[in-house]
């Protein structure tokens, strides 16, 4: 790559995902973020039921950003061909894990407000 | 190397992102852009393809007042990197096809005709539909031409019946080449890959194509029902010799024949049979399947124009010009960009990449009477798919050195899937991203 500037990835995610599809998906993320920091501090603990909840939902995540990358890029895991690969897919599968996770603990927070279910 | 190893996250950028969504869009590219030139110079641009647009883009930013006119007919705009998955019934036809026009910027004039006559001494150009055009400075952008002609018995009709497959032609051609190919993969027989004699544009095409049918087939079982034969008039499978090594055992371990010095003369589609020009005379084979691939030369207005190499490529008329600056030999208010361009490397959208801020500190610099600091180093990649879905990320100079972009992590030899979602999710994005002057 000539000149990797952050400015020239911006422009490069903005040609993969369309303009309005990549910025809405940086609010989407951001927002979400925002409300997980929003419901830890408005109840000032973790629910841990809550994020028992959270931690099933992680191996759902992380296998279906996997399953997404794959399909859509005609992809298998048996094209994994050397360590680079190996960590690429782990870091995709872990974005999806944590992203489930964060998702799910916040969704159930907003749905279900402070509760004396086991919080610390 | 020029590569900036250092990514660079300017303050303004990480703020843009952390205000996310209040900054929508606004944000953009934050990169430090140096005050306008202040200029009415006419500025002509032959071709309004990769080089061109991309540009005409940046030039629209550095330049204020210049009177920038593009000279094309082509409707469409072809992102040519994607036909090889086009003729593989990876992508279809449309993946390729967009609008001329949709990347050009505000403030350039397009004239949607063919460039007929360079005069260089008068400084002007003539288009089919008559006008004539002044120009205080030329960049010859205009690709180059596919000369179908030369092979006997081959015709473009023919492309995707009688086992004819020629996908640098078109999206069209490369959907039809899929046609044909995919009945050779179910139905197996003789598979002959060829490339040409000639310079020609991205010299992995070939390769990979012969890779992806091989695996097409594996995958559908029936490759055990099947010959390949890659047939190159070359001595080596690729013009840098580490690689060239690299795909030789691949093919050894793939079971891809190969049949080197044989130059593709003549085919004779009724009886499914190619000739070729060897060193021992010509020879005969019988195939299944054929991919075609042309010989390759400078469109007929540079060759008439005398602007190209009096004593290299005489057969095939490349622009004469500096390998570093580009900057035509024997005219100094003339650049060679893309394809057209006489040096030894550099006929793909990497290199054009590369090659495009060469020419516009070149000129900018010309106008601006200051002296050129950008050089071109003949910095050519090649995401080598060796089978659907691994890649191999070859990057390459002049001097045939490999110059890997992230040494360390992707290494340049190595199958990998990650080179292959590069091919597949980042290319294009980055190649139009490169259009809009931006990467």
């Amino acid at each position: 790559m000539k000149d990797m500037t952050f400015g020239t990835m911006i422009a490069v995610f903005e040609e993969i995902f369309g303009r309005w599809l990549f910025w809405g998906m940086v609010v989407v993320a951001v927002v979400v973020t925002l409300a997980y920091l929003y419901v830890l501090i408005r109840d000032r603990s973790v629910s841990w039921r809550k994020f028992l909840w959270a931690q099933l939902a992680m191996p759902v995540g992380a296998v279906a950003a996997v399953w997404f990358l794959m399909a859509v890029t005609h992809s298998r895991i048996s094209d994994i061909g050397g360590p680079v690969d190996v960590i690429v897919l782990l870091g995709v599968a872990a974005m999806g894990a944590v992203g489930a996770a964060i998702l799910v603990y916040t969704v159930q927070s907003l749905i279900w407000p402070p509760e004396r279910d086991g919080g610390v | 190397m020029t590569v900036d190893r250092n990514v660079t996250i300017s303050r303004r950028g990480l703020l843009g992102l952390a205000a996310g969504g209040a900054v929508l869009g606004a944000v953009g590219a934050p990169e430090a852009q140096a005050q306008p030139v202040s200029t009415n110079a006419n500025i002509v641009i032959i071709g309004a393809g990769a080089g061109g647009t991309a540009l005409a883009n940046r030039l629209v930013r550095r330049l204020e007042g210049a009177d920038i006119t593009l000279i094309d007919p082509r409707q469409d705009h072809l992102y040519q990197p994607g036909l090889s998955l086009v003729a593989t019934g990876l992508k279809p036809a449309s993946y390729v096809v967009s609008k001329t026009t949709d990347w050009l910027p505000r403030g350039v004039t397009l004239i949607a005709e063919a460039a007929e006559a360079i005069d260089p001494d008068a400084q002007t150009v003539a288009t089919s539909g008559g006008q004539v055009l002044a120009y205080d400075y030329l960049v010859v952008a205009p690709g180059l031409v596919l000369d179908h002609d030369a092979i006997e018995g081959f015709s473009l009709d023919l492309v995707g019946q009688m086992g004819i497959g020629a996908l640098y032609a078109g999206p069209g051609y490369a959907a039809r080449t899929w046609e044909a190919a995919q009945q050779f993969t179910e139905e197996g027989g003789v598979g002959i890959f060829t490339r040409p004699a000639t310079e020609m544009k991205c010299a992995g095409a070939p390769l990979k194509h012969t890779f992806l049918i091989d695996d097409i087939a594996r995958t559908a079982g029936n490759r055990g029902k099947m010959e390949i034969t890659y047939a190159a008039p070359q001595g080596a499978l690729f013009g840098v010799p580490i690689v060239a090594e690299k795909v030789r055992m691949l093919f050894g371990n793939r079971g891809i024949r190969t049949a080197m010095q044989h130059t593709l003369k003549a085919i004779e589609p009724g009886e499914k049979r190619a000739t070729f020009t060897t060193a021992d005379g010509e020879t005969e084979m019988e195939y299944d399947y054929i991919h075609v691939i042309p010989p390759q030369r400078a469109p007929e207005v540079i060759r008439q124009s005398g602007l190209s190499w009096a004593d290299k490529w005489t057969d095939q008329g490349w622009v004469e010009c500096d390998m570093a600056t580009l900057r035509h030999l024997r005219y100094g208010n003339i650049w060679a960009l893309g394809d057209v361009a006489g040096v030894p490397k550099g006929k793909t959208a990497a290199s054009v990449k590369w090659q495009v801020p060469v020419v516009e500190d070149g000129l900018v610099a010309a106008i601006a009477g200051t002296e050129p600091v950008e050089t071109y180093n003949g910095y050519t990649s090649c995401p080598m798919i060796t089978r659907v879905g691994r890649a191999m990320l070859v990057e390459f100079d002049y001097n045939n050195d490999l110059v890997p972009s992230f040494p360390g992590i992707i290494a340049p030899l190595e199958e990998l899937w990650i080179s292959w979602l590069m091919k597949e999710v980042a290319l294009k994005a980055t190649y139009n991203a490169m259009l809009r002057g931006r990467a």
